[in-house]
């Protein structure tokens, strides 16, 4: 007779249920990534708990803070779902970064450029050049990938670099506007091309797109029959070349996708933000996206508190900033830690 | 351009070249020994930014390379308890070492951004250094640079020519039966992480101390993960690792050397030329015909859809 066993996974080891498993590691995650914070903070000389306390009552505290967290959290939506999709067929998106550029780079080209049109035509113009833009950008490094040329995972990240190099010789060269001084920017787009915002807030509909592409990526997948070949695709790719599915297209097809949506992030972020192009637009939230996408295990679901949660932290982050004079690295410190517990806690003890 | 800027240029591409080639050689043996480490740019940024503080604080340079180096082999270290102890996915690893490490040098190294420090002297090459004009230049350099294609030929000897290293190659093409073999793979993956750390810590002292000698939050610039790119254009061997570091170090050098003489170019267009000439290359030889990587790297990247 055997007794109670743990099941394949278990983390603690002992034959506890998988909710409660799972807790066990939640808690063991967030204990551990407070102790690091709390061990930075006292580096510093500064109250841990009040730092926390700070942090978090002038984001989620006064409804200024609240705005302001979900301003961060609409391109991060975006930029992880741009990574989530392409992880369903096994495939690692790191170039979110350069994709938004690209995506601001084009939606700012097409606002200029298409000054006269009224705003129901021009934002859509600008989403779907930003889209295409972005698509086109990581569809390069699916089709390597697909060719057998250059794992995406390498490509990406090299085509990060070039994408900021190029969007600072646009705005320092040929895109500059002469009337901006010594800051490097483009001039400024029509004002029928601002996103709507949200009452009187700085929130703008871009978080909406967002959301939109966290709803629809759920019966996409399970739903059309693009979406079971992608997961088809990436659970056994050799069986699904066998059964005729043609892997390599969907490869290209994912990362399309994927570096589209990256894209969308640098449109809206153009349009409901900085209204211009200039080189602090991705600031980072392409890499943030990277790390949301794999913290919440590539769900749609999870990924929505996962980007509240990391847009809280980065608000938080700039009022340590400010308020208690650390610097704003902590943060960053803070989630790359969360993320390595993460793996480690998830990964499976195998013998030997 | 006349003979003492295209000098200076090869100067320059053996400075930056080296700086590049350590990470690839540390990278080299850890994928030898079937790990793939994206997160070495974050070890470079470690190791620099201790370097560099250490540099800073102590005044003495010596001890600013040994505690960079240290920290390079401890922070890869941190990988290695991931992928090998806990068996998580290798490419989330490696890049959530990379952010970690990116962050943690930041927070080291704030508060000596835009301060300058003397660096590594220039140790010259006995007699060559006096030869005439702009060739002496070539034989100035610091001791890190001197010491990079030594390195490069003692790794090549240690992989194929001694039994530690037939048994890291084993673990890398098949870990389980190296594993029946009587080796024990998870100890010799840690010893290839160790090592591997301090070259990739070598990699980014020289930047910090011998090429910059000042420290900038994401200095390496994606060095590290260009450093794994000329991994497999060299197909995972330590001397023509040499002429991928290099070819990466020359076209560096002609960005700079171009803007020095007032090219009509703009520099942000020049400073592509290392990232796409890496690209470039890789795709044009770095397409193996049959499949030169260690067996063991196959898993790592198909089939990473957890």
């Amino acid at each position: 007779m055997a007794g109670p066993r743990a099941h394949p996974g278990s983390f603690s080891g002992w034959p506890l249920p998988r909710a409660a498993d799972a807790a066990a590691r939640g808690a063991l995650v967030v204990t551990a990534a407070f102790g690091a914070f709390a061990l930075i903070m006292l580096l510093y000389e500064r109250n841990p708990f009040g730092a926390l306390a700070a942090m978090v009552s002038s984001t989620l505290g006064t409804s200024y803070g609240l705005s302001e967290v979900l301003v961060k959290m609409s391109p991060m939506l975006l930029t992880a779902v741009a990574v989530a999709v392409p992880a369903r067929l096994g495939l690692v998106n790191v170039g979110g970064e350069g994709q938004m550029f690209i995506g601001g780079l084009c939606a700012t080209w097409g606002a200029l450029t298409f000054q006269g049109l009224p705003g129901w035509l021009l934002l859509p113009l600008m989403a779907i050049l930003a889209f295409a833009g972005g698509g086109l950008w990581a569809g390069v490094t699916g089709w390597m990938r697909a060719r057998g040329w250059l794992t995406e995972v390498f490509s990406t990240l090299l085509l990060n670099y070039i994408a900021i190099l190029l969007v600072n010789f646009l705005v320092f060269g040929p895109w500059r506007d002469p009337g901006s001084g010594n800051y490097p920017q483009t001039r400024p787009i029509p004002d029928t091309a601002h996103l709507p915002l949200l009452g009187n807030t700085r929130v703008h509909a871009g978080i909406f797109v967002g959301l939109l592409a966290i709803v629809l990526f759920y019966p996409f997948l399970k739903k059309t029959r693009l979406g079971l070949q992608m997961r088809a695709a990436g659970g056994n790719p050799v069986a699904a070349a066998q059964t005729g599915i043609r892997v390599g297209r969907y490869i290209v097809i994912a990362m399309f996708v994927g570096g589209g949506l990256a894209g969308l992030a640098g449109m809206t972020q153009v349009a409901g933000i900085q209204f211009r192009l200039n080189p602090g637009l991705a600031a980072y939230v392409g890499y943030t996206g990277f790390l949301i996408s794999w913290l919440a295990g590539h769900r749609p679901l999870a990924i929505v508190p996962m980007a509240f949660l990391l847009a809280v932290l980065a608000g938080g982050g700039d009022i340590l900033q400010i308020t208690q004079g650390v610097p704003y690295a902590v943060v960053n410190v803070l989630v790359a830690l969360s993320l390595c517990l993460m793996l480690a806690v998830r990964a499976r003890r195998v013998p030997s | 351009m006349n003979l003492a800027v295209w000098v200076g240029g090869v100067a320059i591409a053996i400075q930056v070249g080296t700086s590049v080639l350590y990470p690839t050689l540390g990278e080299i043996l850890g994928q030898r020994s079937g790990l793939v480490n994206l997160g070495i740019e974050g070890v470079m940024l470690m190791s620099a930014a201790v370097g560099y503080a250490v540099t800073a604080v102590t005044g003495n340079i010596l001890l600013g390379v040994l505690a960079g180096v240290a920290a390079g082999a401890a922070f890869n270290l941190v990988f290695g308890v991931l992928v090998v102890t806990r068996r998580s996915n290798q490419l989330a690893s490696g890049l959530s070492l990379y952010f970690l490490g990116a962050g943690l040098s930041a927070l080291i190294g704030v508060s000596f951004i835009g301060q300058r420090i003397d660096g590594l002297r220039q140790l010259s090459f006995p007699g060559l250094s006096s030869l005439p004009s702009p060739w002496g230049r070539l034989f100035q350099q610091d001791i890190l640079v001197w010491l990079v294609a030594p390195i490069a030929y003692l790794l090549w000897w240690v992989l194929s020519r001694t039994r530690w290293g037939l048994k890291l190659r084993a673990t890398g093409e098949d870990r389980n039966s190296a594993y029946a073999a009587g080796v024990h793979p998870s100890r010799l993956q840690y010893q290839a992480l160790g090592i591997a750390g301090a070259l990739s810590g070598l990699g980014g002292v020289e930047l910090a101390l011998g090429y910059t000698k000042t420290w900038q939050e994401f200095m390496t610039s994606g060095r590290g993960f260009i450093a794994i790119v000329i991994v497999i254009f060299s197909l995972w061997h330590p001397l023509r690792a040499v002429g991928g570091a290099l070819l990466f170090g020359a076209a560096t050098a002609l960005g700079l050397q171009l803007q020095a003489q007032g090219a009509s170019i703009s520099p942000y267009l020049l400073d592509m030329l290392p990232y796409l000439v890496t690209l470039t290359v890789v795709l044009i030889w770095g397409r193996p015909k049959a499949f030169t990587a260690p067996m063991g790297l196959r898993e790592v990247f198909q089939g990473t859809a957890k």
